[in-house]
Protein backbone atom coordinates (compact mmCIF):
# COMPACT_ATOMS: atom_id res chain seq x y z
CA UNK A 1 0.00 0.00 0.00
CA UNK A 2 1.35 3.32 -1.05
CA UNK A 3 0.17 6.69 0.29
CA UNK A 4 -1.19 9.33 -2.09
CA UNK A 5 1.33 12.03 -3.01
CA UNK A 6 1.99 14.83 -0.59
CA UNK A 7 4.50 17.60 -0.18
CA UNK A 8 6.92 17.37 2.71
CA UNK A 9 8.17 20.15 4.94
CA UNK A 10 10.56 19.82 7.84
CA UNK A 11 10.03 22.22 10.72
CA UNK A 12 13.07 23.26 12.75
CA UNK A 13 11.05 24.74 15.62
CA UNK A 14 7.53 24.58 17.02
CA UNK A 15 6.94 28.16 15.87
CA UNK A 16 7.96 27.23 12.33
CA UNK A 17 5.69 24.19 12.42
CA UNK A 18 2.72 26.36 13.43
CA UNK A 19 3.55 28.85 10.66
CA UNK A 20 3.81 26.09 8.07
CA UNK A 21 0.48 24.62 9.17
CA UNK A 22 -1.10 28.06 9.01
CA UNK A 23 0.25 28.77 5.55
CA UNK A 24 -1.33 25.57 4.23
CA UNK A 25 -4.79 26.46 5.55
CA UNK A 26 -5.96 23.15 6.98
CA UNK A 27 -4.48 21.09 4.11
CA UNK A 28 -1.49 20.01 6.19
CA UNK A 29 -0.99 17.39 8.89
CA UNK A 30 1.68 17.11 11.55
CA UNK A 31 4.03 14.13 11.28
CA UNK A 32 5.88 13.00 14.40
CA UNK A 33 6.55 9.25 14.87
CA UNK A 34 4.04 8.53 12.13
CA UNK A 35 2.64 5.41 13.80
CA UNK A 36 -0.93 6.62 13.67
CA UNK A 37 -0.67 8.79 10.58
CA UNK A 38 1.31 6.62 8.16
CA UNK A 39 -1.09 3.63 8.44
CA UNK A 40 -3.96 6.03 7.70
CA UNK A 41 -2.06 7.48 4.72
CA UNK A 42 -1.40 3.99 3.35
CA UNK A 43 -5.06 3.05 3.62
CA UNK A 44 -5.83 6.45 2.07
CA UNK A 45 -8.26 7.17 4.88
CA UNK A 46 -6.65 10.59 4.98
CA UNK A 47 -4.82 12.37 2.18
CA UNK A 48 -3.32 15.66 3.36
CA UNK A 49 -1.56 17.63 0.66
CA UNK A 50 1.32 18.54 2.96
CA UNK A 51 3.05 16.82 5.87
CA UNK A 52 4.87 19.01 8.36
CA UNK A 53 7.55 16.84 9.99
CA UNK A 54 8.25 17.90 13.59
CA UNK A 55 10.44 14.82 14.22
CA UNK A 56 13.68 16.80 14.34
CA UNK A 57 12.64 19.47 16.86
CA UNK A 58 14.90 18.95 19.88
CA UNK A 59 12.80 21.00 22.33
CA UNK A 60 9.96 18.48 21.97
CA UNK A 61 12.02 15.59 23.30
CA UNK A 62 12.57 14.36 26.82
CA UNK A 63 11.02 13.99 30.25
CA UNK A 64 11.50 16.47 33.08
CA UNK A 65 10.22 16.80 36.64
CA UNK A 66 8.78 20.28 37.08
CA UNK A 67 7.51 20.84 40.60
CA UNK A 68 4.82 18.27 41.33
CA UNK A 69 4.42 17.05 37.77
CA UNK A 70 6.29 15.12 35.11
CA UNK A 71 6.39 16.90 31.77
CA UNK A 72 6.75 14.56 28.81
CA UNK A 73 7.79 16.21 25.55
CA UNK A 74 5.52 15.44 22.60
CA UNK A 75 8.25 13.56 20.69
CA UNK A 76 9.13 11.26 23.59
CA UNK A 77 8.54 7.66 22.50
CA UNK A 78 6.56 5.07 24.46
CA UNK A 79 9.79 3.08 24.88
CA UNK A 80 11.47 6.13 26.45
CA UNK A 81 8.55 6.66 28.83
CA UNK A 82 8.53 2.97 29.82
CA UNK A 83 12.30 2.97 30.48
CA UNK A 84 12.55 6.38 32.17
CA UNK A 85 13.83 6.11 35.77
CA UNK A 86 11.95 9.33 36.55
CA UNK A 87 8.62 7.96 35.31
CA UNK A 88 9.17 4.63 37.06
CA UNK A 89 9.93 6.39 40.35
CA UNK A 90 7.19 9.05 40.33
CA UNK A 91 4.45 7.58 38.15
CA UNK A 92 4.91 3.81 37.84
CA UNK A 93 1.41 3.38 36.37
CA UNK A 94 2.40 5.58 33.43
CA UNK A 95 5.47 3.41 32.79
CA UNK A 96 3.26 0.34 33.07
CA UNK A 97 0.82 1.66 30.47
CA UNK A 98 3.60 2.80 28.10
CA UNK A 99 5.12 -0.68 28.25
CA UNK A 100 1.83 -2.14 26.99
CA UNK A 101 1.40 0.11 23.95
CA UNK A 102 1.60 -1.81 20.66
CA UNK A 103 4.75 -3.91 20.45
CA UNK A 104 8.47 -3.35 20.88
CA UNK A 105 8.96 -1.82 17.42
CA UNK A 106 5.89 0.41 17.70
CA UNK A 107 6.99 1.67 21.14
CA UNK A 108 10.36 2.65 19.64
CA UNK A 109 8.69 4.96 17.16
CA UNK A 110 5.26 6.01 18.44
CA UNK A 111 5.24 9.24 20.45
CA UNK A 112 3.28 10.51 23.44
CA UNK A 113 2.26 13.69 21.63
CA UNK A 114 1.13 11.79 18.54
CA UNK A 115 -0.81 9.34 20.68
CA UNK A 116 -2.74 12.09 22.48
CA UNK A 117 -3.31 14.08 19.28
CA UNK A 118 -4.65 11.00 17.49
CA UNK A 119 -7.09 10.24 20.37
CA UNK A 120 -7.72 6.63 19.46
CA UNK A 121 -10.58 5.42 21.70
CA UNK A 122 -8.74 2.15 22.42
CA UNK A 123 -5.36 3.68 23.18
CA UNK A 124 -3.73 3.07 26.58
CA UNK A 125 -2.26 6.45 27.44
CA UNK A 126 -5.53 8.44 27.60
CA UNK A 127 -6.73 6.28 30.53
CA UNK A 128 -3.65 7.26 32.54
CA UNK A 129 -3.84 10.89 31.38
CA UNK A 130 -7.47 11.09 32.54
CA UNK A 131 -6.80 9.41 35.88
CA UNK A 132 -3.95 11.81 36.64
CA UNK A 133 -5.66 14.95 35.27
CA UNK A 134 -2.90 15.47 32.71
CA UNK A 135 -2.56 18.82 30.97
CA UNK A 136 -1.66 19.16 27.30
CA UNK A 137 0.46 22.13 26.26
CA UNK A 138 -0.54 23.24 22.77
CA UNK A 139 1.13 25.86 20.58
CA UNK A 140 -0.99 27.59 17.97
CA UNK A 141 -1.04 30.85 16.04
CA UNK A 142 -2.06 32.75 19.21
CA UNK A 143 0.73 31.25 21.33
CA UNK A 144 0.86 28.52 23.95
CA UNK A 145 -2.03 27.30 26.04
CA UNK A 146 -2.64 24.49 28.52
CA UNK A 147 -5.64 22.24 27.97
CA UNK A 148 -6.79 19.67 30.58
CA UNK A 149 -7.04 16.24 28.96
CA UNK A 150 -10.77 16.06 29.72
CA UNK A 151 -11.30 19.13 27.53
CA UNK A 152 -8.79 17.90 24.96
CA UNK A 153 -10.21 14.52 23.95
CA UNK A 154 -13.65 15.25 22.50
CA UNK A 155 -14.56 12.00 20.77
CA UNK A 156 -13.18 9.12 18.73
CA UNK A 157 -10.12 10.50 16.88
CA UNK A 158 -11.39 13.96 17.76
CA UNK A 159 -9.55 16.53 19.88
CA UNK A 160 -9.64 20.23 20.68
CA UNK A 161 -6.56 20.76 18.45
CA UNK A 162 -7.02 23.40 15.79
CA UNK A 163 -5.70 22.95 12.24
CA UNK A 164 -2.56 24.98 12.99
CA UNK A 165 -1.93 23.66 16.51
CA UNK A 166 0.96 21.47 17.62
CA UNK A 167 1.10 19.40 20.84
CA UNK A 168 4.21 20.52 22.74
CA UNK A 169 4.05 18.31 25.84
CA UNK A 170 1.84 16.35 28.18
CA UNK A 171 2.21 17.13 31.89
CA UNK A 172 1.24 14.39 34.34
CA UNK A 173 0.66 15.64 37.91
CA UNK A 174 2.19 13.40 40.60
CA UNK A 175 -0.46 12.63 43.24
CA UNK A 176 0.37 13.89 46.73
CA UNK A 177 0.71 12.00 50.01
CA UNK A 178 0.55 8.25 50.33
CA UNK A 179 -0.82 6.66 47.15
CA UNK A 180 -0.51 3.76 44.74
CA UNK A 181 -1.59 3.32 41.15
CA UNK A 182 -1.87 0.64 38.47
CA UNK A 183 -2.84 0.08 34.84
CA UNK A 184 -4.70 -3.12 33.95
CA UNK A 185 -5.50 -4.01 30.38
CA UNK A 186 -7.24 -6.66 28.35
CA UNK A 187 -5.53 -6.34 24.96
CA UNK A 188 -7.21 -7.27 21.71
CA UNK A 189 -5.38 -10.49 20.76
CA UNK A 190 -4.66 -9.34 17.21
CA UNK A 191 -4.19 -5.57 17.38
CA UNK A 192 -2.91 -5.20 20.94
CA UNK A 193 -5.21 -2.21 21.48
CA UNK A 194 -7.19 -2.12 24.72
CA UNK A 195 -10.54 -3.90 24.62
CA UNK A 196 -10.64 -2.58 28.18
CA UNK A 197 -7.88 -0.63 29.89
CA UNK A 198 -8.15 0.88 33.36
CA UNK A 199 -5.80 3.27 35.12
CA UNK A 200 -6.41 3.61 38.84
CA UNK A 201 -4.99 5.66 41.70
CA UNK A 202 -5.86 5.34 45.40
CA UNK A 203 -4.58 7.85 47.95
CA UNK A 204 -5.06 7.13 51.66
CA UNK A 205 -4.72 9.16 54.85
CA UNK A 206 -2.83 8.01 57.94
CA UNK A 207 -5.88 6.22 59.27
CA UNK A 208 -6.25 4.06 56.13
CA UNK A 209 -9.24 5.97 54.77
CA UNK A 210 -9.38 6.65 51.03
CA UNK A 211 -9.02 10.42 50.52
CA UNK A 212 -8.33 10.39 46.76
CA UNK A 213 -9.51 7.95 44.09
CA UNK A 214 -9.07 8.21 40.33
CA UNK A 215 -10.19 5.84 37.62
CA UNK A 216 -9.65 6.35 33.87
CA UNK A 217 -11.11 3.80 31.46
CA UNK A 218 -10.26 3.28 27.79
CA UNK A 219 -11.16 0.87 25.00
CA UNK A 220 -14.73 0.02 25.94
CA UNK A 221 -16.52 2.66 23.90
CA UNK A 222 -16.34 5.76 21.74
CA UNK A 223 -13.97 7.61 24.01
CA UNK A 224 -12.03 7.17 27.25
CA UNK A 225 -13.72 8.46 30.41
CA UNK A 226 -13.31 9.12 34.12
CA UNK A 227 -15.40 6.74 36.21
CA UNK A 228 -16.56 9.35 38.73
CA UNK A 229 -19.20 7.06 40.22
CA UNK A 230 -16.52 4.54 41.14
CA UNK A 231 -14.38 7.30 42.63
CA UNK A 232 -17.29 8.62 44.71
CA UNK A 233 -17.94 5.13 46.07
CA UNK A 234 -14.33 4.91 47.26
CA UNK A 235 -13.57 8.29 48.79
CA UNK A 236 -14.22 8.50 52.54
CA UNK A 237 -14.33 4.72 52.92
CA UNK A 238 -11.69 2.40 54.37
CA UNK A 239 -9.15 1.11 51.82
CA UNK A 240 -10.33 -2.49 51.82
CA UNK A 241 -10.92 -5.14 49.17
CA UNK A 242 -14.62 -5.18 49.99
CA UNK A 243 -14.96 -1.44 49.34
CA UNK A 244 -13.05 -1.82 46.05
CA UNK A 245 -15.21 -4.75 44.96
CA UNK A 246 -18.41 -2.78 45.52
CA UNK A 247 -17.10 0.41 43.90
CA UNK A 248 -15.84 -1.39 40.78
CA UNK A 249 -19.39 -2.55 40.02
CA UNK A 250 -20.14 1.08 39.07
CA UNK A 251 -17.48 1.21 36.32
CA UNK A 252 -20.07 1.18 33.52
CA UNK A 253 -22.32 3.84 35.08
CA UNK A 254 -20.69 6.42 32.80
CA UNK A 255 -19.11 6.19 29.37
CA UNK A 256 -20.71 5.23 26.07
CA UNK A 257 -20.22 1.53 25.42
CA UNK A 258 -20.25 -0.10 22.02
CA UNK A 259 -19.83 -3.59 20.67
CA UNK A 260 -18.08 -5.05 17.65
CA UNK A 261 -17.37 -8.49 16.17
CA UNK A 262 -14.82 -9.21 18.84
CA UNK A 263 -16.60 -8.01 21.98
CA UNK A 264 -20.27 -7.17 22.49
CA UNK A 265 -21.43 -4.12 24.40
CA UNK A 266 -22.43 -6.30 27.36
CA UNK A 267 -19.06 -8.00 27.41
CA UNK A 268 -17.29 -4.64 27.37
CA UNK A 269 -19.46 -3.46 30.29
CA UNK A 270 -18.44 -6.59 32.15
CA UNK A 271 -14.76 -6.07 31.32
CA UNK A 272 -14.89 -2.45 32.52
CA UNK A 273 -15.92 -3.69 35.98
CA UNK A 274 -13.44 -6.57 36.13
CA UNK A 275 -10.48 -4.49 35.01
CA UNK A 276 -11.45 -1.59 37.27
CA UNK A 277 -11.50 -4.02 40.19
CA UNK A 278 -8.10 -5.46 39.25
CA UNK A 279 -6.49 -2.03 38.83
CA UNK A 280 -7.98 -0.79 42.12
CA UNK A 281 -6.95 -3.94 44.01
CA UNK A 282 -3.36 -3.35 42.98
CA UNK A 283 -3.69 0.29 44.05
CA UNK A 284 -4.64 -0.60 47.64
CA UNK A 285 -1.89 0.46 50.05
CA UNK B 1 -0.62 17.79 -7.51
CA UNK B 2 3.10 18.05 -7.89
CA UNK B 3 5.32 16.82 -5.16
CA UNK B 4 8.89 17.90 -5.16
CA UNK B 5 11.34 15.10 -4.76
CA UNK B 6 13.65 15.30 -1.79
CA UNK B 7 17.27 14.25 -1.63
CA UNK B 8 17.96 11.92 1.28
CA UNK B 9 21.23 10.55 2.59
CA UNK B 10 21.17 7.54 4.87
CA UNK B 11 23.94 5.39 6.25
CA UNK B 12 22.77 1.88 5.42
CA UNK B 13 24.80 -1.00 6.86
CA UNK B 14 27.69 1.42 7.32
CA UNK B 15 27.65 2.81 3.77
CA UNK B 16 26.38 6.27 2.93
CA UNK B 17 23.60 6.15 0.31
CA UNK B 18 22.05 9.17 -1.36
CA UNK B 19 18.97 9.23 -3.55
CA UNK B 20 16.24 11.52 -4.73
CA UNK B 21 12.90 10.24 -3.47
CA UNK B 22 9.24 11.11 -3.36
CA UNK B 23 8.18 12.08 0.19
CA UNK B 24 5.62 9.28 0.18
CA UNK B 25 8.24 6.58 -0.38
CA UNK B 26 8.30 4.18 2.55
CA UNK B 27 11.65 3.23 4.06
CA UNK B 28 11.06 -0.43 3.23
CA UNK B 29 10.57 0.40 -0.45
CA UNK B 30 13.64 2.63 -0.38
CA UNK B 31 15.69 -0.28 0.96
CA UNK B 32 14.25 -2.87 -1.41
CA UNK B 33 13.58 -0.98 -4.63
CA UNK B 34 16.10 1.87 -4.58
CA UNK B 35 19.01 0.14 -2.86
CA UNK B 36 18.19 -3.44 -3.91
CA UNK B 37 18.41 -4.72 -0.32
CA UNK B 38 15.65 -7.28 -0.63
CA UNK B 39 16.44 -9.06 2.64
CA UNK B 40 13.91 -6.79 4.34
CA UNK B 41 10.49 -8.25 3.57
CA UNK B 42 7.04 -6.73 3.25
CA UNK B 43 4.50 -8.95 4.96
CA UNK B 44 1.26 -7.36 6.06
CA UNK B 45 2.05 -3.76 5.10
CA UNK B 46 -0.17 -2.59 7.99
CA UNK B 47 2.39 -2.31 10.81
CA UNK B 48 1.35 -5.64 12.31
CA UNK B 49 3.60 -8.47 11.18
CA UNK B 50 7.10 -7.09 11.74
CA UNK B 51 8.69 -8.79 8.69
CA UNK B 52 10.03 -5.37 7.64
CA UNK B 53 11.79 -4.66 10.95
CA UNK B 54 15.16 -2.90 10.60
CA UNK B 55 17.31 -0.97 13.04
CA UNK B 56 17.01 2.81 12.80
CA UNK B 57 19.79 4.45 14.81
CA UNK B 58 20.14 1.09 16.54
CA UNK B 59 16.45 0.74 17.47
CA UNK B 60 14.11 -1.84 15.96
CA UNK B 61 11.37 -0.21 13.87
CA UNK B 62 8.88 -1.37 11.26
CA UNK B 63 10.22 0.09 8.03
CA UNK B 64 6.77 -0.07 6.36
CA UNK B 65 5.68 2.62 8.82
CA UNK B 66 8.58 5.02 8.37
CA UNK B 67 8.97 7.38 5.42
CA UNK B 68 12.38 7.40 3.74
CA UNK B 69 12.48 11.17 4.28
CA UNK B 70 12.09 10.62 8.03
CA UNK B 71 15.22 8.47 7.98
CA UNK B 72 17.25 11.17 6.19
CA UNK B 73 20.52 11.71 8.07
CA UNK B 74 20.04 8.58 10.16
CA UNK B 75 21.61 5.12 10.25
CA UNK B 76 19.82 1.98 9.14
CA UNK B 77 20.88 -1.62 9.67
CA UNK B 78 19.15 -4.35 7.66
CA UNK B 79 19.55 -8.10 7.85
CA UNK B 80 22.29 -7.79 5.20
CA UNK B 81 24.29 -5.79 7.73
CA UNK B 82 24.26 -8.40 10.51
CA UNK B 83 27.11 -10.66 9.38
CA UNK B 84 30.66 -9.29 9.70
CA UNK B 85 33.51 -10.42 7.44
CA UNK B 86 31.74 -13.63 6.50
CA UNK B 87 31.00 -14.46 10.16
CA UNK B 88 27.35 -14.90 11.01
CA UNK B 89 25.93 -12.67 13.75
CA UNK B 90 25.11 -14.75 16.87
CA UNK B 91 21.42 -14.27 16.17
CA UNK B 92 21.83 -15.70 12.66
CA UNK B 93 23.82 -18.56 14.10
CA UNK B 94 21.02 -19.14 16.64
CA UNK B 95 18.38 -19.37 13.91
CA UNK B 96 20.63 -21.79 12.03
CA UNK B 97 21.48 -24.00 15.01
CA UNK B 98 18.01 -24.08 16.54
CA UNK B 99 16.09 -24.30 13.28
CA UNK B 100 14.39 -20.98 13.97
CA UNK B 101 12.70 -20.83 10.56
CA UNK B 102 10.41 -22.80 8.33
CA UNK B 103 9.41 -20.82 5.25
CA UNK B 104 11.79 -18.02 6.23
CA UNK B 105 9.62 -15.09 5.26
CA UNK B 106 9.44 -13.52 8.71
CA UNK B 107 13.03 -14.46 9.55
CA UNK B 108 14.78 -11.17 8.67
CA UNK B 109 12.28 -9.23 10.77
CA UNK B 110 12.38 -11.80 13.55
CA UNK B 111 16.16 -11.58 13.67
CA UNK B 112 16.27 -7.78 13.65
CA UNK B 113 13.64 -7.67 16.38
CA UNK B 114 15.65 -10.20 18.38
CA UNK B 115 18.75 -8.02 18.05
CA UNK B 116 16.73 -5.11 19.49
CA UNK B 117 15.29 -7.31 22.21
CA UNK B 118 18.77 -8.45 23.29
CA UNK B 119 20.04 -4.86 23.23
CA UNK B 120 17.35 -3.94 25.73
CA UNK B 121 17.66 -7.12 27.76
CA UNK B 122 20.80 -9.25 27.26
CA UNK B 123 19.56 -12.03 29.54
CA UNK B 124 15.86 -12.52 28.82
CA UNK B 125 13.63 -15.27 30.18
CA UNK B 126 11.53 -17.32 27.72
CA UNK B 127 8.57 -15.18 28.74
CA UNK B 128 10.46 -11.96 28.02
CA UNK B 129 11.59 -13.28 24.64
CA UNK B 130 7.98 -14.08 23.71
CA UNK B 131 6.86 -10.65 24.85
CA UNK B 132 9.70 -8.96 22.96
CA UNK B 133 8.77 -10.81 19.77
CA UNK B 134 5.10 -9.83 20.08
CA UNK B 135 5.51 -7.56 17.04
CA UNK B 136 6.65 -10.39 14.76
CA UNK B 137 4.12 -12.74 13.26
CA UNK B 138 5.35 -16.13 12.01
CA UNK B 139 2.75 -17.58 9.64
CA UNK B 140 4.31 -21.03 10.07
CA UNK B 141 3.82 -20.60 13.84
CA UNK B 142 7.38 -21.70 14.42
CA UNK B 143 7.66 -19.68 17.59
CA UNK B 144 9.11 -22.43 19.79
CA UNK B 145 12.31 -22.64 17.80
CA UNK B 146 12.50 -18.89 17.36
CA UNK B 147 12.54 -18.55 21.15
CA UNK B 148 15.28 -21.23 21.34
CA UNK B 149 17.26 -19.39 18.66
CA UNK B 150 17.09 -16.10 20.57
CA UNK B 151 18.10 -17.86 23.79
CA UNK B 152 21.07 -19.41 22.01
CA UNK B 153 22.11 -16.01 20.70
CA UNK B 154 21.72 -14.40 24.12
CA UNK B 155 24.06 -16.97 25.63
CA UNK B 156 26.58 -16.53 22.82
CA UNK B 157 26.49 -12.74 23.08
CA UNK B 158 26.96 -12.76 26.85
CA UNK B 159 30.04 -14.85 26.17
Amino acid sequence: MIPASFAYERAQSVREAVELLESHQGEAKVLSGGHSLIPLLKLRLTSPTVLVDIGGIAELKGISAEGDRLVVGALTTHAEVAASPEVRRHLPLLAEAARQVGDLQVRNRGTVGGNIAHADPASDLPAVALALDAVITVEGPAGRSEVPVEDFILGPLLTALGGSDVVVSVAFPIPKGKWKGAYEKYPHPASGYAVAGVAAVIGVDDGGTIRDARVGITGVGDMPYRARDVEAALVGNPATEEVVRRAAERADAEGSFSGDLFASEDYRRHLSKVYTRRALMRSLP
Amino acid sequence: MTTTKTVVTLKVNGVERTAEVEPRLLLVHFLRDVLGLTGTHVGCDTSQCGACTVLLDGRGVKSCTVLAVQADGHEVTTVEGLARDGELHPIQEGFWEKHGLQCGFCTPGAMMTAVELLRQNPNPTDEEIREGLEGVICRCTGYENIVRAVKYAAERMRG
